[in-house]
């Protein structure tokens, strides 16, 4: 039996770029799908098929029991959509955003206002339920948006890049609403560009490149195939670096890579935290002196060199071997990590148009 | 913390006239709301006719010839009818604005992916231009009888002539909503919607007895749809100067009933014309 989010070959063409190309996706009912993919993949137009708001040129959806394409006035029914752009009007009051969404939902009006009531407060708005969105933050704006895709409760639903561009305090508290949402039962399509947002939040992850799913699979198959946890020490004196690659060496369960000009030494290991603490201890009595250490997991990059042999291609702001802009990167020893990324939006999605560009622009 | 996964349904199936209706109104209030958050969109909308009366019946007025009159007085009320007529058609410059606007927020999407009608985001929209445009009417109305305008026709009358004037200005709103889903920004969608308007209205009886145009401009002034409003709304108004020579063309002759025809025609074409293109904007 399909699942509560069905798709099957779906092809969607813009002029010469095949932004979908033959896309199948399953997902049983409650659970949550991570649909893991660089900008410009095809998540988006993935996530616009199936909210009925692209037609497919090829292929077939079914959400929530329903053909998509056959009927989808009765798909929206069963639909939230939050997107990574706040779709809700600026003008507009928090209340007067929700009420008129309730509405448009079909709720009697009376409904609509006692529901928009209990989301501001289910979404700690309440305080700024009169004040025109304009005048939110971005997090605010955010949350404003996932209270409008969950008006009537819809048993599924879809969220594109839920987190892009938030702080992680904001980001944080986004995941908490979502888990709460799927413990109550909402299966849930979460498109994103960070491994851990779908590590913390998906069942399955499927990983897209070029309209293609290239591989799917729970977090833990995904790690497994690529490659795991490393260990990164950034040594003081470049003299002591043959040292230490001869320390790792004993701990590592793979080739120690080398970086001269950053004197960075990376090496796969198994062990966690409690192997980090015997590398520092190590080194410690040898005397090397480090400038920073840390445990990294496999980021997305690390996900698209092992799937595909290429780094993932369209990442402007977040840079391929960055450490530090990647929320997935454990944090180094002896610092927090670097600022929250910026909206990677380098190259929006061939749908994106204008639009995207401009809204990241704020 | 039950809100998410509380029993909120969509209670009423969508689809039908009435849900129609309904989701129109709402997307309409939603529009009302934000021309009430940037009120100087309206001003603006206001200032602009209040300066062509202004204008016209001091600059011009005493040097056109209307009927066999040279006269101010004559003039003015003549003119009345062609600036209302103008006001309510350039209203249709912000439907195409506000509708491209629209179309390029994240906002459309959530639209989009509600169970609401498919024209409603359209029909809300050139409601709430209406509301504005009746609106404006009212305050140029006051105008024009500050610099002198006079009706000496009866209430009925007068009503029927501003009635052809909103039906009217709520038809060409439609061609503005059209032009706004066919450009790429709001700024387009403004002057794309007011450049064809300048030879519309000028080309017409507005500020001029087509009378004295050269024949070729003459047959166009007299079967321009605009004109013909502008024409029923004198005769209704009772403002056809003395000696006027109403011209032999059908539409001139039952201003009235051709008003009601254009602008009926109008409507249908470019409200079918928007809704398909709305909702092939995006698939």
């Amino acid at each position: 039996m399909p699942g509560a989010i069905y798709a099957e070959g779906l092809v969607k063409t813009f002029g010469d770029v095949r932004a979908l190309d033959g896309v199948d996706l399953d997902v049983p009912e409650g659970t949550v799908l991570g649909l893991l993919g660089p900008n410009g993949a095809g998540k988006t137009t993935a996530v616009r098929c199936l909210t009925t708001l692209l037609t497919p040129d090829s292929g077939r959806a079914v959400v929530a029991g329903i053909d998509v394409l056959k009927h989808p006035n009765e798909v929206r029914r069963s639909i939230g959509l939050s997107g990574q752009f706040a779709a809700v009007d600026e003008y507009l009051t928090g209340r007067e955003n929700l009420q008129m969404v309730g509405q448009l939902y079909q709720m009697p009006a009376r409904q609509a206002k006692a529901r928009a009531a209990e989301l501001l407060d289910r979404f700690s708005l309440s305080d700024a339920a009169d004040r025109p969105s304009k005048t939110y933050s971005g997090g605010m704006r955010r949350r404003l948006d996932l209270a409008a895709a969950l008006v009537v409760s819809p048993p599924v639903m879809f969220m594109d890049e839920p987190t892009t561009g938030l702080d992680p305090r904001n980001r944080q508290a986004l995941w908490e609403v979502i888990q709460e949402l799927v413990s109550g039962g909402t299966t849930l399509l979460l498109t994103t560009q960070y491994l851990e947002e779908a590590d913390h939040l998906a069942h399955d992850i499927c990983v897209i490149d070029h309209g293609r799913v290239i591989a799917r699979g729970t977090s833990d198959q995904l790690k497994a195939q690529t490659g795991g946890e490393r260990v990164e020490v950034v040594v003081h004196d470049r003299d002591r670096i043959a040292a230490a690659t001869r320390i790792l060496a004993g701990f590592g369960k793979g080739e120690t890579t080398v970086d001269q000009h950053t004197r960075k030494l990376t090496v796969p290991v198994t062990g966690g935290a409690k192997l980090l603490a015997e590398v520092i201890r190590e080194l410690d009595a040898r005397g090397i002196e480090i400038d920073d250490i840390g445990l990294r997991r496999p980021t997305l990059d690390d996900v698209f060199i092992s799937l595909t042999g290429h780094v993932a291609e369209a990442e402007g702001t977040n840079g391929a071997n960055g450490t530090g802009a990647d929320p997935a990167a454990a944090p180094a020893a002896g610092g927090r990590p670097a600022a929250d990324p910026a909206p990677p939006d380098a190259s929006p999605a061939p749908d994106a148009g204008d639009r995207h560009r401009k809204e990241t622009g704020r | 913390m039950s809100a998410v996964s509380d029993t909120a349904r969509a209670v009423r199936p969508a689809g039908g006239i009435r849900s129609s209706v309904r989701d129109s109104l709402v997307v309409a209030k939603r529009n009302l709301i934000r021309m009430t958050r940037i009120p100087e969109m309206v001003l603006f909308g206001l200032i602009q006719p209040v300066m062509f009366v202004v204008l016209f019946t001091y600059v011009f007025g005493g040097s056109i010839k209307v009927g066999g009159s040279l006269s101010t007085q004559d003039y003015r009320e003549f003119l009345m009818g062609g600036i209302f007529a103008q006001t309510v058609t350039f209203a249709t410059a912000g439907a195409g604005a506000g509708i491209a606007d629209d179309m390029h927020k994240g906002l459309i999407d959530r639209f989009r992916s509600l169970p609401m009608a498919r024209g409603a985001v359209l029909t809300g929209r050139t409601l709430a231009d209406l509301v504005q445009t009746a609106l404006t009417l009212l305050v140029l109305a006051l105008v024009a009888l500050l610099v002198g305008w006079r009706t000496d026709e009866n209430f009925a009358k007068i009503l029927a002539g501003f009635g052809l004037l909103l039906l009217l200005g709520y038809a060409f709103s439609w061609i503005g909503a059209l032009i706004g889903l066919s450009v790429r920004t709001p700024e387009a969608a403004t002057s794309g919607g007011l450049i064809w308007l300048f030879p519309l209205t000028f080309i017409s009886n507005a500020f001029v007895d087509s009378n004295n145009l050269p024949t070729f401009f003459r047959h166009i002034a007299e079967w321009n749809p605009f004109s013909t409003t502008v024409q029923a709304c004198r005769e209704l108004f009772g403002n056809l100067p003395p000696g006027f020579q109403t011209p032999d063309a059908w539409p001139m002759r039952h201003p009235v009933l051709a008003s009601v025809l254009w602008s009926v025609l109008i409507l249908l074409v470019f409200r079918t014309l928007a809704v398909r293109k709305y909702r092939s904007a995006t698939a």
